[in-house]
């Protein structure tokens, strides 16, 4: 068995605003191990990147993990200072984030950039770091690299651009990789270049991955594991088998649904379903679905469901689970 | 680069004649000479001078003769302060004016851009609140009100400053103070502004997943990027601070370009009139254009054509 390197705990998240604390992420935990690749799937608002952030210290102002424990590679996250997050970032733990035309600074080259998270984390001098940028960009599969590395980023596409980033995110060899919706603000020949890409990383460099998306498609040809969030909660846990062939939770049947063809491997985006996501501010009191849920009951509004577990990697939050539970115990009593 | 620079300059030589002209026709539609206000000169004398300065012919001869002089570099005699040319004097006056008008823009861009940065990181809180509170005032007022308020505190009823002249250090802090409190307060609102945007944007967060420390994501990628509004603002200021506050030349009594402008004025003091304007004119074109070299320069997305 590998190493754990990634273990959530009880994760809260919170954002105090104005208007009053936004739960963002409400009590959840799921493991990664060495290696393995953990896809986060959930519509918009569902709390993944607020999650990613988490991981790596990196919530907006306003925004605090408030309960549970994040513990990664041996660093207790959430109790760590600014400064002791900052030798981990770019550095153990890396990330990619949506939109690649603005997480450039449009002022300095690529090239620079590049170097400066090489310098910032080893003590490689600029010369030896400009080395390393050009590794990195063919590595990365962009052609003529030396040209590339004067360039500014004004000057390369959408897909150049985010193969740069993915560039910075491997320079310093994290044991971590987070993707945050890489693809999704890409073109769809672009998105399947860089999905491509990502995988072929995945087998060469060996590090652990965090792929959030909302496309199904992409979870099913890279993770191990999925993870499905709604309204700041974990919905679903389990291996991609059993989210595709065995969903338990009805917010992952009707993502499943939403997808015309899965079987012949089209990356489709989720048609959203019907009904509107939950206010954060405001969370209901029992299932966060509940006024979606075309099976809804009358707990599912009063209480909040707790976790069943199907098999040993499989669990769910649903009173539906609960209800089958309960009916097969009194069975099996008679 | 080459292609840009002979296409700005065949420009400005277009908007330096367009401004001549006008202002050759404006100066000539006024009522008045400039030999009304001596005291009753003889009709002889009138004729002299008139036929010395060319005044006795056609306007449109007038107008022919000037446009020639000048391409040749030539701005000819001031007529009121007789044996000095006018290039002498508005070179005078602008050394006055600049050394004056430069000092202040140091001292409110090295004032403004920290102060507005300092607001933008401390973003709601008291000193932020603080900051906003002085540059808003600061753009309200008038510099010839500071001029006139510092007058009263620190000559008149102190006695600390001198109010006329420029003969000593002491002699520059009220008109430096008086020219320098508005584009103070309006930058550090810009930079405040635009600071804020920065610090927002996608970029930035990058920057903050790299790891690197504070001052570097503040140094290296907020500060280039956030600069570029005050850079815009720097182009009329410089060339509107540097040729002098006519207000405040007046106010402190600066033998700078701007007073000799108004003398220029009231005076009908025909080939000053032109020179300064033209000066002026030039001047604002020049600045510009290294403005937008130095946007360039700053943000490699900017295209010069
Ligand atoms: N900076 C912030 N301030 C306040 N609330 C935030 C902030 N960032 C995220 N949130 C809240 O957290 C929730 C989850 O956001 P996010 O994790 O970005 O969703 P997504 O699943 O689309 O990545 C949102 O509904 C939003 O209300
Ligand atoms: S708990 Fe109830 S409302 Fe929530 S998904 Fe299950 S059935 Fe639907
Ligand atoms: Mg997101």
């Amino acid at each position: 068995m590998s190493k754990v390197l990634l273990d959530m705990k009880n994760v809260r998240v919170s954002f105090f605003t104005p208007a009053g604390e936004v739960k963002a992420v409400n009590d959840i935990s799921f493991q990664l191990k060495e290696g393995d690749v953990l896809g986060i799937v959930g519509e918009s608002g569902s709390g993944k990147s607020v999650t990613a952030y988490s991981i790596m210290g990196l919530l907006a102002t306003g925004g605090r993990v408030v309960g549970g424990t994040i513990d990664f590679n041996g660093h207790r996250i959430n109790e760590m200072t600014e400064k002791e997050l900052r030798k981990i970032r770019g550095n153990e733990v890396s990330i990619i984030f949506q939109d690649p035309m603005t997480s450039l600074n449009p002022v300095y080259t690529i090239g620079n950039q590049i170097c400066e998270v090489i310098i910032q984390h080893t003590d490689k001098t600029r010369k030896e770091a400009m080395e390393r940028a050009e590794e990195l960009l063919s590595l990365v599969g962009i052609n003529e690299p030396k040209k590339r590395l004067k360039q500014y980023p004004h000057e390369l596409s959408g897909g150049m651009r985010q193969r740069v980033m993915i560039a910075i995110a491997l320079a310093c060899e994290p044991k971590l990789l987070i993707a945050d919706e890489p693809t999704t603000a890409l073109d769809v020949t672009i998105q399947a270049q860089i999905l491509e890409l990502m995988n072929d990383l995945k087998e060469k460099i060996g590090m652990s991955i965090i792929m959030i998306t909302h496309d199904l498609g992409v979870v099913a040809s890279m993770c191990q594991k999925i993870v499905v969030m709604y309204a700041g909660k974990i919905v679903e846990y389990g291996s991609v088998d059993d989210i595709f062939y065995n969903p338990q939770h009805e917010y992952t049947k009707g993502l499943l649904r939403s997808i015309p063809k899965l079987d012949d491997k089209e990356h489709k985006k989720l048609v959203p379903i019907e009904g509107s996501p939950v206010d954060m501010l405001n969370p209901p009191a029992g299932c966060p679905f509940a006024p979606r849920c075309e099976s809804c009951m009358k707990i599912c509004l009063r209480e909040m469901p707790e976790y069943t577990a199907i098999s040993d990697d499989h669990y769910s939050a649903c009173w539906l689970l609960q209800k089958k539970e309960f009916e097969g115990g009194s069975g099996k009593n008679e | 680069m080459a292609q840009y620079l002979v296409k700005r300059v065949l420009l400005a030589i277009v908007t330096i004649w367009l401004v001549a002209t006008l202002t050759f026709s404006l100066m000539h539609l006024v009522p008045g000479g400039p030999f009304l206000a001596e005291k009753s000169p003889s009709a002889a004398t009138l004729q002299a001078l008139e036929e010395k300065y060319g005044l006795d012919k056609p306007v449109i001869v007038q107008y022919k003769n000037y446009i020639v002089n000048l391409i040749q570099g030539d701005m000819g005699e001031s007529i009121k302060q007789r044996g000095r040319t006018v290039s002498d004097l508005i070179f005078t006056g602008f050394k006055v004016s600049a050394r004056v008008g430069g000092i202040a823009i140091l001292v409110a861009v090295s004032i403004g851009i920290p102060l507005g940065c300092i607001a933008a990181l401390n973003r709601g809180k008291w000193l932020d609140n603080v900051i906003v509170l002085i540059s808003t005032c600061g753009v309200a007022v008038p510099g010839f009100v500071v001029g006139t308020v510092l007058m009263i505190i620190f000559s008149v009823k102190l006695n600390l400053l001198p109010t006329y002249g420029l003969s000593s250090w002491k002699h520059y802090i009220m008109p430096v103070m008086s020219l320098a409190f508005y584009p103070t307060a309006y930058i550090s609102r810009l930079m405040r502004s635009s600071m804020l945007e920065v610090m927002g944007q996608d970029y930035m967060r990058t920057a903050r997943s790299k790891g690197l420390p504070q001052w570097k994501m503040l140094f290296k990628h907020a500060l280039r990027n956030a600069v570029l509004p005050v850079i815009t603002y720097l182009g009329p200021l410089l060339a509107y601070t540097l040729t002098g506050s006519f207000v405040v030349e007046k106010i402190f009594t600066i033998p700078g370009l701007g007073n000799a402008f108004i003398s220029s004025i009231t005076g009908r003091d025909y080939t000053m009139i032109m020179g300064t304007t033209i000066f002026l004119a030039s001047l604002v074109i020049l600045m510009n254009l290294i403005v937008d070299i130095a946007y360039k320069v700053i943000d490699p997305r900017i295209k010069l054509k």
